[in-house]
């Protein structure tokens, strides 16, 4: 579903502040695949989802979705093919649009906008049964603006958004790291229902060990800009946080060691 | 009781001169608060408007084709910013400076056209010879003629058709792209177009008002536009300030930028009968824009001390 193909990209080049985020990387998603994605801060987590929904152009290799190739596509035209949810729960709505007007723009991704009504009343139906299925009681609150909701509210709406067009790849970078704990524990549950009842290929960043090996069927960290762990199948099923660590010791304990050869 | 009376009868010229550039307020109202850009373009398009109307006119064009072709030429200084702040990457604000920069030369050329220097600073209308769409002259006439009838009903479709367009999908795009571009680009909205989109639809009514007002007045002039943003900005925030809390509907919040262009044009009568002189009052427009804008800030900044708090503690 999602091909990337020895991608790289340096941010401020030629400057003191140059920084190689995606370093020749390389990531395959079968369809259907839930990947977490972990990694210390700075490791190029959000760059490589960046990347894949074409916020920037990248500065080598290929991006596919779905045999298509989006390398030099831009930012909304892949959107056609891709549900986001951000970090920050006021990146994903438009505050100042009431919450029916957010799902309405949702409703047209990837679909030509015309002289239309902007919303239908026949999708207000639809929008006030999916809201319900949230149990956040937003569906009696269809015309309030979207910037009177809680940051839990905002994300569980966001993740509703990204899936009322059926994307062929859903993105989620830290989605629960500015939400209360109880609150994230049930949006991440609200992902979790939304990826499996719409069979969703995603790749979800998270800062939280527990739930990178709760959630999903595979499990990859990253590391300056590569991917020095890809844990999937039984052996990601089975996977518990000591062996986790473990595993990342042995790892970044090889990069150092071939750091210092490389240095010397 | 002489002040009232003079400044009663100043009311149907406040009230004109209110409506037009209340006109001109909802165009600045669509950058400024839907797409969220400061557009200084209006400055040089509003003349763009009036010197063109008027071109048309004196030669036999009948005034409401040159209207339309006013706001037409209002959408091309649109465009042009639009294309320098999207296509070229300059800062909106300076985009807008630029066209403007450009549109005081061409605003010159279009009122000199077929003069021997081909350039002038005033094009003089008369009412007498053209059926003008508005007119100064009528204004405290009863009857058909008086300009503030024409003027309502102008109101009134501009604000209708805004309030369609603004409930289509394409509308509904352009209100995301200013309300959040990464949304709007994560839900497949071409932000850019979207920009010049806004931006044209913007310049076209401040044209527009640009071809009423220099009907209105009887010429247009080349310094008519100077300081329109200004103007525009204090019309939207007084508009603001007085209704916020009773206006919501978006065609409302549009009829608020022609209420604050009036009690614009009120305080400016009043301030005039008490002595000030007309050439002062730039410096007070400006001062009341400037006092309006910054209040919001000094608020958040000096008067909510739970919130600066908060702040501190995330930090
Ligand atoms: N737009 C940008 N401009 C400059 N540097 C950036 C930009 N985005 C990310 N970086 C840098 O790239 C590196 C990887 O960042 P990021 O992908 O955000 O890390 P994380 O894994 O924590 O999400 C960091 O060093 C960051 O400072
Ligand atoms: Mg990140």
């Amino acid at each position: 579903m999602l091909d990337v193909q020895n991608i790289a990209k340096t941010f401020n080049a030629g400057t003191v502040n140059e920084k190689c985020a995606l370093d020749n990387l390389s990531l395959h998603l079968n369809a259907g695949e839930f990947c977490t994605v972990i990694g210390g801060n700075g490791a190029g987590k959000s760059t490589l989802l960046n990347a894949v929904a074409g916020v920037w152009p990248v500065d080598r290799g290929s991006i596919f979705i779905d045999g298509l190739d989006v390398t030099h596509l831009p930012e909304y035209k892949r959107a056609k093919y891709i549900g986001r949810v951000f970090q920050d729960p006021m990146t994903g709505t438009a505050a100042s649009m009431q919450i029916e007007e957010n799902l309405a723009l949702a409703m047209r991704r990837g679909k030509k906008r015309t002289l239309r009504r902007g919303i239908t009343k026949a999708e207000r139906e639809v929008y006030y049964e999916k809201l319900k299925t949230l149990g956040l009681g937003l569906e009696s609150r269809m015309t309030a603006k979207v910037g009177l909701l809680s940051g839990g509210q905002r994300q569980a709406l966001t993740l509703l958004m990204a899936s009322l067009q059926q994307p062929k790849l859903l993105l989620l970078d830290e989605h629960t790291a500015a939400l209360d704990p109880a609150t994230a524990a049930k949006v991440l549950e609200l992902s979790d229902r939304i990826v499996q009842e719409n069979q969703l290929t995603c790749l979800m960043i998270t800062h939280n060990m527990s739930d990178a090996i709760r959630h999903g069927n595979r499990l990859i960290m990253m590391n300056n800009g590569r991917i020095i762990l890809d844990i999937s199948g039984e052996e990601k099923r089975h996977l518990t946080k000591s062996e986790l660590l473990e595993k990342f010791a042995e790892v970044a304990g090889v990069q150092e060691e071939t750091d210092s050869v490389l240095l010397s | 009781m002489d002040f009232l009376l003079t400044f009663l009868r100043a009311t149907p010229g406040s009230i004109g001169q209110g409506l037009i550039w209340g006109i001109m307020a909802i165009g600045v109202y669509i950058t400024y608060r839907v797409l969220d850009i400061a557009d200084l373009t209006v400055d040089g398009s509003l003349c763009t408007g009036g010197a063109l109307c008027v071109l048309l006119i004196v030669n036999g064009v009948n005034p409401w084709v040159a209207l339309i072709c006013a706001f037409l030429v209002g959408m091309l200084a649109g465009l042009i910013t639009g294309l320098l702040h999207t296509a070229c990457g300059i800062p909106a604000i300076l985009s807008g400076i630029l066209t403007q920069l450009a549109l005081y030369s061409v605003n010159l050329r279009i009122m000199g056209w077929g003069t021997d220097a081909g350039t002038q600073a005033t094009l003089p209308v008369s009412v007498d010879k053209f059926p003008l769409v508005v007119s100064s002259r009528f204004v405290r006439e009863l009857g058909v003629k008086n300009p503030i009838l024409m003027l309502l009903i102008l109101t009134v479709i501009v604000i209708g058709v805004l309030y369609w367009f603004f409930g289509t999908e394409v509308g509904c795009s352009i209100r995301a792209t200013g309300a959040n571009q990464n949304m709007a680009r994560a839900q497949g909205i071409n932000t850019n177009v979207n920009k010049v989109v806004g931006l044209m639809v913007s310049n076209g009514l401040v044209a527009l008002a640009g071809g009423l007002l220099a009907q209105y007045q009887g010429s247009a002039t080349i310094d008519m536009g100077r300081g329109a943003i200004v103007i525009g900005l204090a019309a939207v925030i007084i508009g603001e300030v007085v209704f916020s809390k009773v206006f919501r509907n978006f065609a409302l919040l549009l009829l608020s930028c022609t209420f604050g262009a009036i009690i614009y044009y009120f305080v400016i009568q009043f301030v005039l009968r008490l002595g000030l002189s007309t050439t002062d009052l730039k410096l007070l427009t400006a001062v009341v824009v400037a006092i309006f804008l910054a209040v919001p800030y000094l608020k958040g900044r000096y008067f909510s001390k739970s919130s600066k708090a908060r702040a501190s503690r995330h930090a």
